[in-house]
């Protein structure tokens, strides 16, 4: 069990580190590993020119670091409950092992 | 998967806004009823949006050399059914909408379309037929969230395509071209997404099998592995 969740975590970095080795830049030196809603937006420019958004956003973030911030903090939102989460349940279940074996080895693991 | 602010003509983004809805209104319905028979849950619908709000933050890199992020809304959609994910996925597509110019108002119907109702109603049928199959829960729950992840970038390139026709092919030609910005792109991501739910499942499995119980993600008849 043990095993198979460190060989999970291990694939699921693999599959983000490989494609930062495995593909090659584009001729053109363009900026790699934009995100993939831009290359969308410039694939609407070819296929329909004469398109122009109706509507703009109604904030932008001042700069990308702003947005970097505000998606760090919604990162951190998510991360710090499931923290909170595996940390109470560990936490319940060594305090249940503790009632049913008192003087056991106290490693929950 | 965001198509961005005022990128959808009036017409479609005002369709889709009107097919949301109703979805958004019975998965806030279905939330609560719920949480109100079952109190006990409250911390595992917090996890389960949790979920979603991290891995749709992570934008990560792919083979296509452009990044994209998971949805994380399969986790949800399995343990409380698909329509418990649809004010979830509302509420990221929101905050993502208003303070970060990433997708839009015009644009929330369609986006919230294609990662808060087609994702978690993928990832539910997917790992009912799985589990239908006697597949072991892990391998259901990995391709649920796998493939309803991949199901939301494929609705995003119909989208744009119905909205965007090629002025030669039509849909189909403009719908290939937009798949294999999004949908190639997500594969890894998506194997990625399938990776990390079942984790969570496995984890839920040994911490909260009580609160799991009555949950659909239990009550399928899969068969345990450790």
């Amino acid at each position: 069990m043990k095993i198979r969740t460190w060989g999970i975590l291990a694939a699921v970095v693999l599959l983000t580190v490989l494609p930062l080795w495995l593909v090659n830049a584009p001729p053109g030196g363009e900026g790699m590993f934009g995100g993939s809603d831009d290359a969308a937006r410039a694939a609407i420019g070819t296929v329909a020119p004469g398109y122009r958004p109706w509507f703009a956003p109604v904030i932008e973030p001042a700069s990308a670091e702003i947005a970097s911030l505000l998606f760090a903090l919604q990162a951190a939102a998510g991360a710090g409950v499931i923290g909170y989460w595996l940390g109470l349940s560990v936490a319940r279940e060594r305090a249940r092992r503790d009632v049913a074996a008192p003087s056991q080895d106290r490693r929950a693991d | 998967m965001h198509i961005m602010e005022g990128f959808l003509p009036p017409a479609h983004a005002l369709g889709w806004t009107a097919a949301a809805a109703p979805f958004l209104a019975w998965g806030l319905h279905a939330m609560g009823r719920s949480l109100r028979a079952h109190p006990e849950r409250r911390m595992l619908l917090g996890v389960a949006a949790a979920f979603a709000f991290l891995l749709s933050a992570l934008k990560l890199p792919s083979v296509t050399g452009s990044c994209s992020h998971p949805t994380g809304v399969g986790l949800g959609a399995l343990l409380f059914g698909p329509a418990a994910m649809v004010p979830v996925g509302f509420v990221v597509l929101l905050f993502q909408a208003l303070l970060l110019a990433h997708g839009g108002i015009t644009t929330l119907g369609a986006n919230v379309f294609s990662m808060a109702i087609v994702g978690p109603f993928v990832s539910y049928g997917v790992f009912r037929a799985g589990a239908a199959l006697g597949l072991s829960r892990s391998i259901a729950v990995f391709l649920a969230a796998c493939l309803g992840d991949l199901a939301t970038y494929v609705t995003t390139s119909a989208q744009l395509a119905l909205a965007f026709p090629d002025a030669v092919g039509g849909f189909a030609t403009s719908f290939f071209k937009f798949a294999g910005i999004f949908a190639l792109t997500q594969v890894p991501i998506a194997i990625s997404e399938g990776l990390l739910t079942v984790l969570v499942v496995n984890a839920m499995a040994r911490f909260n099998a009580h609160e799991l119980r009555a949950l659909p993600v239990m009550a399928a008849r899969t068969r345990e592995t450790a």
